[in-house]
């Protein structure tokens, strides 16, 4: 392992530990206001400040980090097994199956994600519970994510197909779903874990897309998104730069999964 | 020259099987929209038990899907989309207002990253500095990492016109890709012997390289304006313009279905033209190369 997949992991690691810590670090919780200290600089009881509303904006750091880096492996989980049913099971099978479902990739992928993403966020009710808005938007992306991998894990699939032990597996009367199950989808799975992977980082940045644009996770649930929405209300950059703390752990950690992501990709090949 | 025809056609009918499907997906979506099927003259107190009675016969057809559909995908052809629940304008208005901004921040957006992309990518490729690279890398990489949205944010706040937050945007996705390319054109065998024989910088780059690397940058630059299409919507939102990534953003914020679906059609339909486009261009020149 090189020196920089180490450092990824060890930050992931660290960032992770301390959002699911949150609990100890923050006991306030996120919400809680303190209204005579609103819009406050860093201090001694607020590490970050506070927000508008007076909320500690570390708690709501920590809390936002819980939510985007828990949420977002589970969203890339399901857009992943998506893919591996759709991908995987029309690779396998060929021929019409192959082609209806990648022309049906191939619509969904010409459309522009963040498009799709806010056309399909916009058929959902918007006025929701916070904790309905972060199942919302999180489903919304790995129900609509799968499309890329799905074209990769087709094309592999298509390959097994064709192989060798596949075609003496398929002459020894194995059973179609029998064959996939057993033969073909564990030789599916350095691409899933690649594919897991890759999405990881990509739904980290939509969310925070969706966020700052006010289609994401609802107040007063804290996100990257929601967090880094509060950039819109500064003149300059060097005014308050406490508030870039959330992008920057941002970038850190889009950054981390990038450098764990070629150990993933030489797998996958 | 037959290859060619059927690949026009190919692309041509995946156009016009995008418009169908996309009409009957907008249809759909009309006919969830909140308020769809309520008319608001019905609440007026002045209307007698006839004319509300009237009202309700004239939405009848919309009752049946089919004729719903088949009336919408007409009045579509006709280059009627609808009218706008939020804004109460017709859409083919608001589209026609707004599409000269979005087209002129597109073009030099795509224009700046492009120009971003081909200075870095030969540079590293001449140079073959790994200082160099990895400069350049370290730079897309950060880019890569950052939120389209955060980029829009950040140049509101320094001030830069909203074309470069795009460029921005895009660079980093194309860089990569051409990057790639280039280094390996540079490091094929008759091209070592070209530079060996002394053949100057410019003749390789335009009689060696461009040939072979032009169709794959081609389909980069396909893929290239669909990323710029969806970095218009947080830029066009947050800088304030007022093009169709911002009309999208308001449909989307206050659910005018109606709108937003017109709006996803036309996107694709570029999207896809821009990818035909590259493609055809691509097989042509792969065409004359052979």
């Amino acid at each position: 392992m090189s020196f920089w997949r180490k450092l990824g992991c060890v930050v992931l690691v660290l960032v992770l530990g301390a959002s699911v810590a949150a609990n100890w670090l923050a006991p306030a919780g996120y919400a809680k206001q303190y209204r005579e200290a609103t819009n406050a600089p860093p201090s001694r009881t607020h590490w970050l400040g506070t927000d508008e509303i007076g909320r500690d904006r570390f708690a709501r750091v920590l809390y936002g980090t819980r939510i985007s880096l828990l949420l977002a492996p589970a969203a890339a989980l399901l857009s992943t097994l998506m893919a591996a049913l759709i991908g995987g099971l029309a690779g396998y099978l060929g021929g019409v199956w192959a082609r209806v479902a990648m022309a049906v990739t191939d619509l969904f992928m010409s459309l522009p994600w963040l498009f799709l993403l806010i056309t399909a966020r916009a058929l959902m009710p918007l006025n929701v519970s916070p904790l309905v808005s972060v199942l919302v938007t999180f489903l919304l992306l790995g129900l609509l994510g799968w499309t890329a991998a799905a074209r990769v894990l087709c094309t592999t699939a298509g390959t097994l197909r064709t192989s060798d032990f596949v075609r003496q597996a398929r002459a020894a009367g194995l059973p179609g779903l029998r064959l996939f199950w057993i033969h073909v989808v564990p030789n599916l799975k350095p691409v899933l874990y690649a594919q897991f992977w890759i999405s990881i980082p990509v739904f980290i940045l939509s969310e925070a897309n969706l966020g700052i644009l006010g289609l994401g996770v609802a107040e007063p649930m804290p996100s990257w998104g929601s967090l880094l929405k509060e950039l819109e209300g500064l003149v300059s950059v060097g005014e308050e730069p406490w508030k870039f703390v959330p992008l920057i752990l941002l970038v850190v950690v889009v950054t981390s999964f990038q450098c764990l992501l070629s150990r993933q990709e030489e797998l996958a090949a | 020259m037959r290859r060619l025809r059927w690949k026009i056609a190919g692309h041509a009918l995946a156009l016009l099987a995008t418009v169908l499907l996309g009409g009957l997906f907008s249809a759909t979506f009309v006919r969830l929209a909140p308020g769809f099927d309520v008319d608001e003259r019905e609440l007026d107190p002045h209307l007698n038990a006839q004319s509300v009675q009237a009202l309700h016969d004239a939405r009848r057809q919309n009752r049946n899907v089919f004729k719903f559909y088949f009336s919408y995908m007409n009045r579509a052809a006709h280059g009627d989309l609808g009218t706008s629940l939020a804004l109460g304008q017709p859409v083919r208005t608001l589209l026609r207002d707004r599409a000269p901004l979005s087209l002129r921040l597109l073009t030099m957006g795509l224009g700046l990253a492009w120009l971003l992309t081909l200075t870095l990518a030969l540079s590293a490729a001449w140079l073959r500095l790994s200082v160099y690279d990895t400069l350049t890398t370290v730079v897309s990489g950060t880019f890569l990492c950052l939120p389209a949205a955060v980029l829009a944010l950040l140049s509101v706040l320094w001030n830069v016109p909203g074309s470069l937050a795009i460029a921005l945007i895009v660079f980093p996705h194309t860089y990569r890709y051409a990057r790639n390319l280039l280094v390996k054109a540079y490091s094929r065998p008759h091209i070592i012997t070209a530079r060996a024989k002394g053949l100057g910088e410019a003749r390789i780059l335009f009689w060696h390289v461009m040939p072979v690397v032009t169709p794959q940058l081609l389909a980069v630059a396909g893929v290239s304006v669909s990323l710029a299409v969806g970095a218009a919507i947080p830029v066009e939102a947050l800088c304030g313009l007022a093009g169709i990534g911002q009309l999208a953003w308001q449909a989307a914020l206050a659910r005018d279905l109606p709108l937003l679906v017109n709006i996803t059609i036309l996107v694709t339909l570029v999207t896809l033209l821009a990818n035909s486009g590259a493609d055809v261009i691509g097989h042509v020149v792969r065409g004359q190369e052979s």
